[in-house]
């Protein structure tokens, strides 16, 4: 297996908000031009280790490097290549939804058509609509056309798809993988196991601000299959959820 | 990669924040519809009360019964030892409306009235003249008075709006750097667009700066309105024209500014958006009522005085006056230039300490 060049670099991450150690000693890499993500139950440390990476947070210990510039020394350099999309943010007021792309477009400095912006999410349609007025899973999308503005080397997205149809999940795939194609490393979050292994090249599992296992979706599974596993109930051939999109279509809703 | 842009991701912010202001009903409404309304009210209302001040010249005789007698009326106040300049300038503003000088008359036993009225006062004026009448064909003073000069000076004429308007104008700048200020950097921080913000290579100072820009830029939008308004509809006196206008937009930039400051101040205490009208309205309420918005300081009583002259729209409102009315330029007033500087640095100071942006 050819070695692959690491993007990011996480070293003894260590997080406390007071007495509590949120992140204990976590360490992994990102490879270039792949799609790693990060898994684990609620309150695991996968927003606070995203957010140290993005440099919007402080650690308390350890080291991080991201495409050469450490996160200490070089904020700065860090924000202008990564995008982000935050698992909890807003938008400025009384704006509509290409004003706001006018705004980030001076904010990282980069020359963008707002309208090919919001073509990529299919959100043409909601262009002069306000923020606000948006559907939970357009505000997701939305928020997704703002980590592509500056072009970034490495996106990051806290639980995209949360929230989402089943249609709108998997022509979200199909944007992440493109984005991924185009040659941009991709950091994500999910509770959807299913599109894990659908999306990602790697997966590490984090509980209690510990990683418990990283690899492949096709090695774990494998691992696990070996040890003996068996599911309790035989799947059929297909899904509740193959149902719906064979019912309602593969087209992106409103 | 081309070098990253403070300017541009500055304008952008500063573009950004101009047109929510422009889309947010209470800004439009705190800057331009309260200010104009009680233009519209004072306008309309005119000079109220009949009280007729009367200021007796420097060196006239005081015990003779002409005097004693305008007292006695009840109608007009007597305005005594004040200099002939402190005169001049009360007779042009209209807070004296009429002089008097009484002498005895040489080698006779009467005396001599020497009356000048002012353009500024002419129904004031009126009314004295027919109580002076009323005095001359009075039986007990008929012997005593020989005769009655009167005169009257053309002054510029001080209406109610060349008072009113600049106060209003001074509110209008201290609610919109207060409130504004204090809500939208609450805000903000509090719906995490400033954390958005802060995952983009912008600067604190770009988004600060950036804000200011947009709201000094609506504070002259709607200060400019005001003026406009006030002279095209109401007679408001802008003695240079528009280089008064001009001076007048240089102070209400460094009012706003200095405004602004509480704003941060208050976004940084409160803790919730329904904080923030209680909290600024302990910083504007009094400056409203005090600073001579719609009285003279001078008619308030004496103690409380030097409460209104320690706030800072006072001065705005005082150097505002002299330079529309007055026809002062920017280095006649800097002793208020000065006061007001004096307050921002002490807010700002206060500012950089509470300020917080999550
Ligand atoms: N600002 C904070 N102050 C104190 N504790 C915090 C703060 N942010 C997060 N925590 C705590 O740190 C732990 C990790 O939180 P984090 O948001 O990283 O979890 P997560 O893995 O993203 O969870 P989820 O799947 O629910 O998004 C949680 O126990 C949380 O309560
Ligand atoms: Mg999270």
């Amino acid at each position: 297996m050819e070695t692959k060049k690491a993007i990011i670099t996480v070293k003894d991450l260590v997080k406390k908000y007071d007495d509590f150690v949120a992140v204990q000693g976590l360490s992994f890499e990102v490879y270039e031009n792949e799609i790693f993500g990060l898994l684990g139950p609620n309150g695991a440390g996968k927003t606070t280790t995203l957010e140290i990476i993005e440099t919007l947070r402080d650690k308390t210990s350890g080291e991080i490097i991201v495409d050469g510039f450490s996160v200490d020394k070089n904020p700065q350099e860090i924000k202008q290549i990564i995008g982000v999309q935050l698992q909890a943010a807003g938008y400025y007021p009384n704006l509509n939804l290409i004003e706001l792309l006018e705004l980030f477009a001076g904010l990282y400095g980069a020359n963008i058509k707002p309208m090919e912006m919001l073509e990529k999410v299919n959100l043409q349609d909601k262009a002069k609509a306000k923020y606000k007025a948006l559907s939970g899973g357009q505000k997701q999308r939305f928020s997704i056309a703002t980590t592509l503005i500056n072009q970034p080397k490495i996106i990051f997205l806290d639980e995209p798809t949360t929230g989402l149809d089943p249609q709108a999940r998997r022509n979200l795939w199909d944007l992440i993988t493109e984005i991924r194609n185009a040659g941009t490393t991709v950091v994500i979050t999910t509770h959807y196991m299913d599109e894990a292994e659908q999306l990602c090249d790697r997966v590490a599992f984090v509980e209690r601000g510990q990683i418990i296992a990283l690899d492949t979706p096709d090695n774990l599974i494998d691992k696990l299959v070996n040890s003996g596993f068996e599911r309790k109930k035989e799947v059929k051939k297909a899904n509740l959820e193959d149902v719906f999109i064979n019912l309602t279509g593969k087209e992106w809703r409103e | 990669m081309q070098k990253y842009s403070n300017i541009t991701a500055t304008i952008a912010l500063a573009k950004a924040s101009f047109r929510s202001i422009m889309r947010s009903p209470s800004a439009v409404v705190f800057t331009l519809a309260f200010p104009l309304i009680f233009i519209l009210i004072f306008g309309f209302l005119g000079g109220g009360g009949t009280r007729i001040d009367v200021g007796i010249t420097p060196g006239s005789d005081m015990n003779n019964p002409v005097i004693g007698m305008l007292d006695k009326t009840g109608m007009i106040r007597l305005v005594k030892n004040k200099t002939k300049a402190e005169f001049d300038k009360l007779l042009e503003k209209g807070n004296v409306d009429a002089m008097i000088d009484v002498h005895r008359k040489v080698n006779s036993a009467a005396y001599s009235v020497n009356v000048i009225y002012t353009s500024a006062s002419r129904d004031k004026g009126g009314i004295l003249k027919s109580v002076l009448n009323n005095l001359f064909y009075d039986k007990t003073l008929k012997p005593s008075i020989a005769e009655i000069k009167e005169n009257t000076i053309t002054v510029r004429e001080y209406k109610t709006i060349d008072f009113i308007l600049p106060g209003q104008l001074g509110f209008s700048l201290l609610s919109t750097g207060v409130f504004g200020t204090a809500f939208v950097f609450l805000s903000l921080r509090q719906t995490l667009v400033i954390k958005r913000f802060f995952a983009t290579p912008v600067k604190r100072s770009s988004i600060v700066i950036g804000e200011g820009i947009a709201r000094i830029g609506f504070a002259l939008i709607g200060a400019l309105f005001i003026i406009l308004i006030g002279h095209f509809f109401f007679g408001f006196t802008l003695v240079h024209g528009v280089f008064t206008v001009a001076n007048m937009l240089i102070l209400a930039t460094l009012g706003v500014i200095v405004f602004m400051g509480f704003g941060f101040i208050i976004s940084g205490v409160a803790k919730s958006e329904s904080m923030v009208p209680p909290i600024s309205n302990i910083v504007t309420l009094p400056q409203f009522l005090l600073s001579g918005t719609f009285f003279s300081i001078e008619a308030f009583p004496t103690w409380l005085q030097p409460i209104s002259r320690a706030l800072p729209l006072t001065y705005l409102n005082d150097a505002m006056r002299k330079v529309a009315f007055e026809g002062m330029g920017l280095w006649d007033v800097k002793f208020q230039i000065m006061i007001l500087l004096l307050w921002g640095i002490g807010i700002y100071a206060v500012a950089v300490k509470v300020f917080k942006w999550e």
